[in-house]
């Protein structure tokens, strides 16, 4: 029983790092109906970022442990949405009129590119996140004991994907993207600026997973170049599996795929663990291409 | 054709003779451009003509690959003899694969065939029906022998590899221009209306999955049988998207584009030492750009062209 | 006899029922129009017959065989073939390809003949070309040929569509809104090429908005109304159908005369 609750907790907080990276896909993918396989990478790159602005700033050392961090993602979200944006103006913009796998490709160019440019600038081999940012000492919670840095990490997902889900359902902005990703030509028609909307989920998407790599790295430790792949096809999954282009799904299909995955792993076979992400991708695919949300576009013949 | 024919012949004849003037390394490059142009115009068939977007293509090569392997160091077949038989696992195992996913639409499909790959690659890894031999793959395959002569050094390989890359260029050359290959151009521009024209669209996707994939399984035994040995690595993601690469850049669709396109892959990053490392960064960058400014790549596929439409005209009805 | 029958048909989508218990027959050798306002579900019968969608009800049957559930290719190789509402060419291909197409249900010969060059390869491939080219001479798009087809008038990409339907040897050929964006001219032209066709022994099924085309060219009409059928009969019998007028009454079309 505690093995199962012990992974239940690894599969939510990984979980809910999917969900982070899922909605960047999912909200990328309603509006402009394109996979932006660059998206993992945006992911790596906020991992990246925030080891090196932990490591030269030392803002736990100035601020405390728990600002510190806050400090650090809220400028690690920051500098990734302006990293998305350029991505999105210089590979996808110049493509809105082009058929839709020319832009499939250049995304998948601009993956290659970002991934390559990192390991480039960091090298190849693992980094490593300073181990002694938050206390070590677990939390005890209904019998198990948890590290802080997972509680934080599930706390903070949660609180931003409610933040998100608010944004969309209640503001006027939110409201104007989902509308773009019902219809665009309509949402024009309509006097939204289309443009505007696009950049936003240009912003939201990449920050998100920006600071899901900031995440990861406080979580496991170690970051490298190609985590961002393994990562954002396991992300699209979820993204999938929640239904792709559908917000909500992409929090549910996260966090569920992190729960499947980690119970997997402890009772099925470890060393297939990757591939249990991919089976459930294929498997949710032919079974239920709409996910356990979504709907399907019908293309009128 | 029969002017192209003859713009060639000078080049080839000069490319033909090359191995008695180069270096051994270089001949070997040669050889890897070899392999990447058979791969390259197998995937041509699935992704340039027919427009299905498949970047797990490294699983086929490692399909032909591991079962020549294992046949040849399990049962002493001859790795030459073995090529049908790669062609057959390969084509095989696409049919399997390729059948429950064929339906689905371009950025869904790719992304499957991604996953495809990797199952391949850690299945492969994980010594899976305990004959992959895990991380370390297999070793001790034999060199091929024609008609008795041992094909061992590069200069020897270069005619094995390149004589095979002219047949598949002969062999795919007649297949485009025939009912087959323009039902496959059918399909990619509007499926609904292929389907409405009277084409079996399904069947269609899924054969040039099968021929495709039965075509790499080949390359991968001549791969098997010229590295001796085969491991998991070598069929990575990055392979498939290395050959998916090499087509967009080329010319997808046009045969004289996806051979380009493997000089460019191959040969640029040996020709510029200090770019090999970021080669890929290269590639990607690349990709967007040619996206932007020339969808169809370096050398698009021209026109095909048909004997006799400018006669003169004759009693119409239907 | 009847070439197609309709029995009971019915198609709903999530709620919507688009074709409501829709029957009628087709004779063979005859033009039939399909009418009605926007959305009542003209096109959808059309997707039906043609194996687009699979009915929730009822019957299709063609030359007596019921044809519900088969794929789209198999119907059209059994002698029924389409145009599209809106012009679905292939558009970076030529004009010869596009007619090219229409013929691939007619050949036999796959990948292996087709590498290997056979003999009977090659002459199927000849007796291919000419064909398209027949087709294209008459629709008068011979000059056409190599010409890629999204750079032909929108009036030609119609004609076509129609040759390349006709290039699949039908018995029944069904074109939806065959005169969109057609000029009176070619709306003229269009007319003698139906009523040619016809003599050929072709039956045409066809869907109009153009009233003017529609009273001279079709010797029996169906109405649909929300999916229904409201009157079906000749020509002048619809024009003074009250049903049918009240159905176009408050709708945008129908320069009904």
């Amino acid at each position: 029983m505690e093995v199962f609750l012990q992974q239940l907790t690894n599969g939510l907080a990984v979980g809910s790092i999917y969900a982070l990276i899922a909605l960047g896909y999912t909200m990328v993918y309603g509006v402009l109906k394109l996979i932006n396989f660059a998206h993992g990478d945006l992911f790596t790159i906020g991992s990246y970022l925030g080891l090196t602005l932990l490591t030269s700033l030392a803002l736990t050392g100035r601020l405390g442990a728990l600002a510190g961090i806050l400090c650090l993602a809220l400028m690690v979200m920051g500098l990734v949405a302006l990293i998305g944006a350029l991505l999105e103006r210089t590979a996808y913009r110049p493509l809105r009129q082009s058929p839709r796998l020319s832009a499939v490709v250049s995304a998948l160019g601009a993956s290659i590119f970002l991934q390559n440019a990192v390991m480039l600038i960091y090298g190849a081999r693992f980094q490593v996140y300073p181990h002694d940012i938050l206390p070590k000492m677990p939390l005890d919670l209904f019998g198990l004991y948890i590290p802080l840095v997972k509680v934080l990490v599930l706390v903070a997902a949660l609180v931003m994907m409610m933040a998100l889900y608010l944004f969309i359902q209640k503001t006027k902005l939110g409201t104007a993207i989902r509308a773009a990703a019902i219809d665009q030509g309509a949402a024009r028609l309509m006097g939204i600026d289309v443009d505007r909307v696009i950049l936003i989920v240009f912003l939201i998407g990449p920050a998100l997973g920006g600071v899901a790599g900031l995440m990861v790295g406080l979580l496991y430790g170690q970051i490298n170049f190609t985590m961002g792949w393994v990562y954002g096809l396991k992300a699209f999954t979820a993204a999938i599996l929640g239904g792709i282009g559908n917000i909500p799904g992409a929090m549910v299909g996260g966090i569920l795929l992190g729960v499947i995955e980690a119970l997997g792993a402890a009772y099925l076979s470890i060393a297939w663990k990757d591939a249990i992400a991919f089976c459930v991708l294929i498997g949710i695919l032919i079974v239920r291409p709409t996910g356990l949300l979504g709907e399907r576009v019908a293309e009128k013949v | 054709m029969k002017r192209t024919l003859l713009m060639f012949i000078a080049p080839t004849a000069l490319f033909l003779l090359s191995p008695l003037v180069l270096n051994p390394y270089w001949v070997d490059v040669l050889n890897n451009v070899g392999l990447y142009a058979i791969l390259g115009l197998s995937l041509n068939l699935i992704v340039g003509h027919a427009g299905l977007f498949n970047l797990g293509h490294a699983a086929f090569y490692a399909v032909g690959a591991y079962t020549a392997a294992v046949l040849n160091t399990r049962f002493h077949v001859p790795v030459l003899w073995l090529l049908p038989l790669c062609a057959l696992s390969s084509g095989i195992f696409a049919a399997v694969i390729a059948r429950p996913i064929i339906h689905l639409r371009g950025d869904y499909l790719c992304i499957v065939t991604i996953g495809v790959g990797e199952i391949v690659r850690i299945a492969l890894l994980n010594n899976v029906f305990g004959i992959t031999g895990g991380v370390n793959g297999i070793v001790g395959i034999d060199r091929p022998s024609v008609f008795g002569i041992a094909i061992r050094n590069p200069h020897e390989f270069f005619y094995l590899i390149w004589g095979f890359a002219a047949i598949t260029v002969f062999f795919f050359h007649r297949l485009e221009n025939s009912r087959f290959g323009r039902a496959l151009n059918y399909l990619r521009e509007d499926e609904v209306a292929a389907e409405g024209s009277g084409i079996n669209v399904a069947h269609y996707k899924l054969a040039c999955f099968i021929l495709g994939a039965a075509w790499a399984g080949m390359a991968g035994d001549i791969f098997a049988a010229k590295m001796t040995v085969i491991s998991p690595e070598s069929f990575s993601f990055w392979e498939s998207v290395l050959m998916f690469t090499l087509i967009i850049l080329g010319g997808s669709g046009s045969i004289p584009g996806v051979i380009l396109g493997a000089f460019l892959i191959t040969g640029l990053p040996e020709v510029f030492r200090e770019f090999a490392n970021a080669r890929l960064l290269v590639f990607g960058a690349a990709m967007v750009v040619m996206m932007i400014f020339r969808t169809g790549g370096i050398l698009p596929p021209r026109p095909r062209t048909y004997p006799d439409i400018d006669a003169p005209v004759g009693e119409g009805r239907p | 006899m009847s070439l197609l029958s309709l029995k009971g048909l019915s198609k709903s989508f999530g709620g919507l029922m688009a074709v409501n218990d829709v029957s009628f027959n087709l004779a063979e050798g005859s033009i039939l129009g399909l009418i009605g306002p926007n959305g009542a579900g003209k096109t959808t019968v059309f997707n039906l017959i043609t194996g687009i969608y699979r009915p929730d009800q009822g019957e299709i049957r063609f030359k007596d065989t019921p044809i519900m559930g088969l794929p789209t290719h198999r119907i059209v190789s059994l002698g029924i073939a389409r145009t599209f509402q809106t012009i679905r060419l292939f558009q970076n291909l030529s004009v010869l390809e596009n007619v090219l197409s229409g013929w691939h249900c007619r050949m036999r010969a796959g990948s292996l003949r087709a590498m290997l060059r056979t003999p009977g390869q090659r002459r199927e491939e000849r007796r291919a070309l000419e064909r398209a080219l027949e087709m294209l001479e008459f629709v008068r798009l011979r000059h056409e040929a190599k010409q890629l087809a999204k750079n032909l008038s929108y009036g030609n990409q119609r004609l076509l569509e129609i040759a390349r339907a006709l290039a699949t040897d039908p018995r029944l050929l069904i074109l939806d809104e065959p005169s969109g964006g057609m000029n009176e001219q070619e709306t003229g032209e269009l007319i003698l090429l139906i009523r040619k066709l016809r003599e050929q022994g072709i039956t045409i099924f066809l869907i109009e908005h153009r009233m003017s085309l529609v009273m001279k060219l079709c010797e029996s009409i169906v109405v649909l109304d929300y999916g229904a059928k409201i009157a079906e009969g000749k020509p002048d019998e619809i024009k003074q159908n009250p049903r049918v007028i009240e159905a176009y009454l408050g709708s945008e079309e129908g320069e009904g005369r």
